[in-house]
């Protein structure tokens, strides 16, 4: 589904990210791991289009497709999806409309007709059920005044009303409590289909204990140091990040 | 990042107005040029008796000792007063009265602009007077309005079909020594709208005027007067459009609305002239006094204007608070891009007891454009308990437009309460993303955050023009932000 070779990205002319290889296959669940300003949040954005970045050198293919390229908005519509670890407010546009239009969007991408307001609500009511965030939401304006942890949940919310085919999550774990946890890491788990894929950005092995990844990568200093299976991230637990700092490095 | 928002700034600039068309039709044209002459000329031509000459005479002659005023923050290019057509009206084969009688070019103007004038094919609960440059062309539905004792029809019949009414009210809420623009209007006025709704009466469809300027180098200079008797109510809808030119236009309107004793009028406008090209080149100079007086106890007053065209915009819709309990209303968007200016607002006067007032105004600037919010609240000795709300938003799109408040508020007595909030906000590259990352393209992003900005205001539309002004918001603003 999506294969990244050798990306090197940069931001005001500091190399954030020094060499990217990573492949991930319809049915996997990655998780990428690493300490702060390991770039991370980087190669969350520069896979779904943030224009900070300039690219330097290498490639990443998506579904066959050069995914550089693409307009963020066309990697969203082929089925991208990023969970924000700071999501956006938009004061004055109610959740309910900003997810009808991004739903239509995607929809007049994939050649269907726009759902009528009917199913609409249909859809809204069995997703919100997912996350378990009150319906009292989607009349608010997107993300504003929410709390912390409502944040997060709505994004999850919009992973499933969107139903991506790649789902990138940002630190979607960080600030929340145990409970809120869970309920983002079982929606990210009903979400699972054979045929999509997801990566789980996270600082934390925590999360890690509710979303078992097919693999466990360790991005260090904009490369990607050591990859295993989930028992990687048991291991990167117990002996903390100086170990990897002290670590080569195995490119 | 630069680049992406010009490449997008150049997009803007590429989006058609959709109004610009020219109907090429034959028109009775008077020599350029403003004397007394001309104004005696323009007065036969419309078959006045005598007090509208005399009206009109008065007015020009002390229009000729003002001066523009210079207060407004706008760069005005100097107009030549004399270099301007102060009457052009279509040649009709037929003499208008009956739909059968309308020349059909000048139907097919309409229906390009989305308003036809065949009642039949008409929106159901709405009446309209079309204007083309300085005469109506056809008013609908006035049978079915008569038979409730509404009048509804264009000022130049008023004159003579009802000249008491006209006579009573005619410069009584903007007199003629008014301001440098309206003293204009009143000497050269041509046509507009003239509405009665009588006691007791409440219109049941929406009354509107469509405002079309079609000849070249002509200015466009109606009058609406709209009196609203005791206990009575109406919902007034303007619309304007005109074609592209690289020259500039006049327009210079006066409308004056009168609320009786426990009357309300709701008065909203789209304000869609053409606003010039992404130089800044040609456009409407839009110069309009509109003001309404709340003359009985508990009356209401609710202007509400969305306004996207025109190079430059000076307009202030104001409420003369003069009954007892008396409410007015100002809800407003102003949208400009590219070289547009606009500076626009309210007065509230209060004069009488207990008198509330709302105002509620959005900018919106894009482009190299500057919007300016000007307000006054004068609250009065006498209004005693009277109530203001202000309530000033900008919104900025780009870094390379200005968005400026001028608020003035005098009140004096000590039993009146006036409160002003005022933010200003910019549209964010992470907002833009947000929105992008989940598959919503920028320009369709700016339509919603737009609308979800002005979204308070678009409420107090008509449904049937909610729409409408929605999808405009988004055209005029389209591709803005990078």
């Amino acid at each position: 589904m999506l294969k990244i070779r050798n990306l090197s990205a940069s931001i005001d002319g500091k190399m954030i990210l020094k060499g990217i290889n990573l492949d991930v296959n319809a049915g996997e669940v990655h998780a990428i791991m690493g300490p702060n300003g390991s770039g991370k949040s980087t190669l969350a954005a520069v896979l779904t289009g943030r224009n900070l970045y300039e690219i330097t050198e290498g490639q990443v293919t998506y579904l066959g497709k050069d995914l550089l390229t693409m307009a963020p908005e066309d990697r969203a519509r082929a089925g991208i999806f990023l969970g924000f670890q700071y999501p956006i407010e938009i004061p004055g546009v109610s959740m309910a409309n900003f997810m009808r239009t991004a739903v239509n969007e995607i929809r007049k991408f994939k050649g269907q007709q726009p759902m009528n307001a009917s199913d609409f609500m249909k859809l809204i009511r069995e997703k919100i059920a997912l996350v378990e965030i009150d319906t009292k939401l989607i009349n608010r304006s997107v993300n504003e005044g929410f709390s912390g942890g409502e944040k997060k949940k709505n994004e999850i919310f919009q992973m499933a009303m969107l139903e991506p085919m790649l789902s990138i999550l940002d630190e979607t774990d960080s600030g929340l409590d145990i409970d809120a946890l869970k309920i983002v890491a079982n929606g990210v788990n009903m979400l699972k289909r054979p045929d999509n894929a997801s990566i789980v950005i996270t600082h934390y092995q925590r999360l890690l204990d509710y979303i078992v990844p097919d693999f466990v990568h360790i991005l260090y200093d904009g490369r990607i140091v050591k990859s295993a299976g989930k028992e990687l991230a048991v291991e990167l637990e117990a002996k903390g990040y100086d170990w990897i700092k002290n670590h080569d490095g195995d490119e | 990042m630069e680049n992406d928002q010009d490449n997008i700034i150049r997009e803007v600039t590429q989006t058609d107005y959709k109004y610009g068309f020219f109907t090429d039709i034959d028109t009775d044209n008077i020599p350029y040029g403003l004397n007394e002459d001309i104004i005696r000329l323009i007065s036969g031509k419309k078959n006045e008796p005598d007090w509208m000459l005399e009206f009109r005479l008065k007015s020009y002659r002390h229009w000729l000792g003002m001066e523009m005023p210079q207060w407004a923050h706008l760069k005005i290019p100097e107009i030549n007063y004399q270099d301007i057509i102060y009457y052009s009206a279509p040649k009709q084969r037929i003499k208008p009265g009956k739909f059968e009688d309308v020349d059909p070019q000048l139907l097919e103007t309409f229906n390009k602009l989305g308003i036809p004038l065949d009642e039949q094919k008409l929106l159901t609960g709405m009446a309209v007077d079309a204007v083309i440059d300085s005469v109506s062309v056809k008013t609908t539905f006035k049978k079915n309005l008569a038979e409730l004792g509404i009048i509804f029809c264009s000022m130049g019949e008023a004159i003579q079909e009802h000249p008491d009414l006209v006579k009573k009210y005619l410069g009584s809420v903007v007199p003629y020594r008014d301001n440098y623009f309206a003293t204009l209007n009143s000497a050269v006025f041509t046509d507009g709208s003239f509405c009665y709704i009588p006691k007791g009466v409440r219109c049941p469809m929406e009354l509107s005027t469509y405002f079309r300027i079609n000849a070249a180098n002509t200015g466009q200079f109606e009058r609406t007067l709209l009196i609203a008797d005791d206990e009575s109510y109406v919902s007034y809808l303007e619309g304007c459009t005109a074609p592209m030119r690289d020259e500039h236009q006049l327009h210079a309107a006066v409308v004056e609305l009168v609320a009786l004793n426990d009357a309300s009028i709701k008065y909203s406008t789209v304000q869609n002239w053409y606003p010039g090209d992404k130089e800044g080149k040609g456009g409407i100079f839009n110069f309009v006094t509109k003001r309404g007086m709340c003359k009985g106890k508990n009356s209401r007053i609710s202007w509400t204007q969305i306004e996207t065209g025109s190079a430059i915009t000076w307009k202030y819709p104001s409420c003369v608070l003069r009954g007892d309990n008396s409410t007015g209303e100002f809800y407003s968007v102003a949208v400009t891009n590219h070289h547009q200016q606009a500076d626009t607002g309210t007065k509230m006067i209060h004069l009488g007891k207990n008198s509330k007032s709302t105002i509620i105004s959005k900018g919106i600037s894009a482009g190299k454009s500057n919007n300016s919010y000007r307000g006054l609240v004068r609250v009065t000795q006498n209004a005693v308990n009277s109530r203001n709300y202000s309530q000033c938003d900008s919104l900025l799109l780009g870094d390379k437009c200005g968005a400026h408040t001028f608020p003035y508020i005098e009140v004096a007595n000590k039993t009146s309460i006036v409160e002003h909030e005022a933010t200003t906000s910019k549209i964010s590259e992470d907002q833009m993303f947000y929105c992008n990352q989940r598959g919503i393209s920028t320009e369709d992003a700016i339509g919603l955050i737009v609308n979800g900005y002005a979204k308070e205001v678009l409420n107090k539309l008509p449904v049937e023009f909610a729409v409408e002004a929605q999808k405009l918001l988004q055209i005029s603003l389209e591709g803005s932000v990078g």
